[in-house]
């Protein structure tokens, strides 16, 4: 009885999740459009994570490269270090990474945001003035976490390749050259192309989910913790949900 | 039709009309046929305990909750049939001061004022709409707050700020949810002449709701008891106050 409770609340959910992402499809590309804030989010969502992104990208490539050393070394595959590095981090650990971490930060302050401006009742106050609320929060939240997230993406995975370079550096010399040739060698260009073209699903996730939850949050400050709480929960399944789902249609398609 | 008798016409219109209001929220029955109706340049006041529906009603009005049952109609025209476009046009006829202020806590006093500017993005230029501001912020005696934000204002402050958005579009209906509350007599006076001195400038019509004793007796036409989900009775002050009737004396003692 009580399974298959919790089985209609989650089917409910994912019911109104996707009517949610349906009146956003429907709404984004119909003026007016909220430029300036759109920009806004653009920068704070975008620049602000980028400490945290780059942080974590170079500790990544740093700590991965030093953890394959021993086991490439026993199989005197040592040299192969930079090509086995980039191809996992270009097409793996820095989307996947970058998305956990911008879904940790980016999308609780969304649902934190959104949750209490609901509950304080400024989203009924922005629709009485005439500003409709769905396009002026969420449609610029969510584009602005859709194009930012690939391009943090790129940048953390140039990070995190420089990470490696360093950690290659800690027990033997490979000049900057040689392994920057190394790792370009060994990537194609569908290793490139699915791995960048998830990270903008990772950020529609991200911003859907972060929006869905502060839009309707329950009311009182509880409600808005939870809903942080659940935005960063649901949104970080859904990378993995997204990224086993890619894997499958690069598979398919012929491009793994 | 010459311009006087247009006026007179005016006068006495009807811009506001509510019949058979019914509003609940599962078994909690709110508003049970409710009937009011609001002529143009008249100010009523509603009166009623807390938690008997005030600030439902008037969110029902604005559209920001959906009636079960009856009818409102503003200038004419029926709320509940309107489309998207329609009611924010309707809507920047109205004014709306919610009871919890709901002042945007990320930006200044200036952007929150220019946020309900935005709905007339084309019609006004910078210079304007510094000049509506400004002047909206003097009447409510807080043009030196312009650039802090919401959070390092007292409560009292923020009202008058929230009270200073609401009217800076001078909207032709308003509607208050407890402008007075939580201010000291001295402000709350100002308050009240302030929505006196509106309704004399701009011939505005509004829906105060209020147990400011103050406030009821100066700024209200009519005055209104919602008791039970239901206009219990709809009389001036004067005659509400001298009531034999057990229920309404209560609100006046
Ligand atoms: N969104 C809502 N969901 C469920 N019940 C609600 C909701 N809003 C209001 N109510 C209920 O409606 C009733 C009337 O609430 P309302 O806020 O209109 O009271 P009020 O007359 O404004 O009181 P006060 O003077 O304290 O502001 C209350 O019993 C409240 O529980
Ligand atoms: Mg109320």
């Amino acid at each position: 009885m009580k399974g298959n409770d919790t089985i209609l609340l989650f089917l409910e959910e994912v019911g109104l999740i996707g009517r949610f992402t349906g009146k956003f499809l429907s709404q984004w590309f119909k003026p007016r459009y909220e430029w300036n804030e759109l920009l806004r989010q653009c920068y704070v969502i975008g620049y602000k994570s980028l400490p945290l992104v780059g942080m974590t990208g170079f500790i990544m490539g740093l700590v991965l490269t030093m953890q394959l050393r021993p086991t490439m070394l026993s199989y005197g595959v040592e040299s192969q270090i930079p090509a086995i590095v980039g191809i996992s981090i270009i097409r793996e650990i820095g989307p996947v990474i970058t998305a956990l971490i911008f879904a940790g930060k980016i999308g609780s302050s969304i649902g934190a945001e959104l949750g209490s401006m609901k509950v304080t009742e400024q989203i009924d106050a922005m629709e009485v003035s005439g500003t409709n609320p769905f396009k002026y929060l969420v449609v610029t939240r969510v584009l602005a976490t859709t194009l930012m997230l690939p391009v943090l993406a790129i940048l953390s995975d140039a990070i995190s390749l420089y990470g490696a370079y360093l950690g290659v550096n800690i027990n033997g010399v490979t000049s900057a050259h040689l392994f920057w040739m190394q790792v370009f060698d060994s990537i194609s260009f569908n290793d490139v192309l699915p791995a960048f073209i998830k990270t903008y699903f990772f950020g529609f996730a991200v911003g859907i989910i972060g929006c869905y939850k502060g839009y309707y949050s329950t009311k009182g400050t509880e409600g808005v913790g939870k809903s942080a709480n659940a935005a960063v929960v649901v949104s970080s399944v859904l990378i993995f949900i997204i990224d086993l789902l890619a894997v499958q249609i690069t598979e398919l398609l012929g491009y793994n | 039709m010459n311009s006087s008798a247009l006026t007179n016409e005016i006068e006495d219109n009807i811009v506001m009309s509510i019949t058979g209001l019914c509003k609940s929220f599962g078994k909690n029955v709110v508003l049970n046929d409710f009937n009011l109706t609001l002529k143009s340049n008249q100010n009523i006041v509603v009166l009623g305990r807390s938690g008997s529906g005030k600030s439902v009603l008037i969110k029902c009005i604005i559209g920001l909750l959906k009636p079960d049952r009856g009818s409102i109609s503003l200038f004419n025209e029926e709320v509940s049939t309107l489309g998207d476009e329609a009611l924010d046009q309707l809507r920047a006829k109205l004014g709306f001061l919610f009871q919890s202020n709901a002042l945007y806590d990320s930006m200044t006093v200036r952007e929150n004022l220019e946020f309900p500017l935005r709905r007339h993005w084309i019609k006004y230029n910078p210079t304007e709409v510094d000049v509506l501001i400004k002047e909206a912020l003097t009447d409510v005696g807080l043009l030196d707050t312009i650039d802090m934000m919401p959070i390092a204002l007292s409560g009292g402050m923020r009202k008058r700020i929230a009270l200073a958005r609401t009217l800076i579009l001078k909207p032709s209906i308003i509607l208050y949810d407890e402008p007075t509350t939580g201010l000291d007599s001295i402000t709350s006076k100002e308050i009240i002449q302030l929505i006196i001195s509106i309704k004399q400038k701009y011939h505005t019509s509004a829906l105060i709701i209020s147990h400011d004793m103050n406030c009821v007796r100066m700024a209200s036409d009519l005055v209104i008891i919602l008791l039970d989900g239901k206009c219990y009775a709809c009389d001036t002050f004067e005659n509400l106050k001298n009531a034999e009737d057990q229920k309404i004396k209560q609100f006046f003692e």
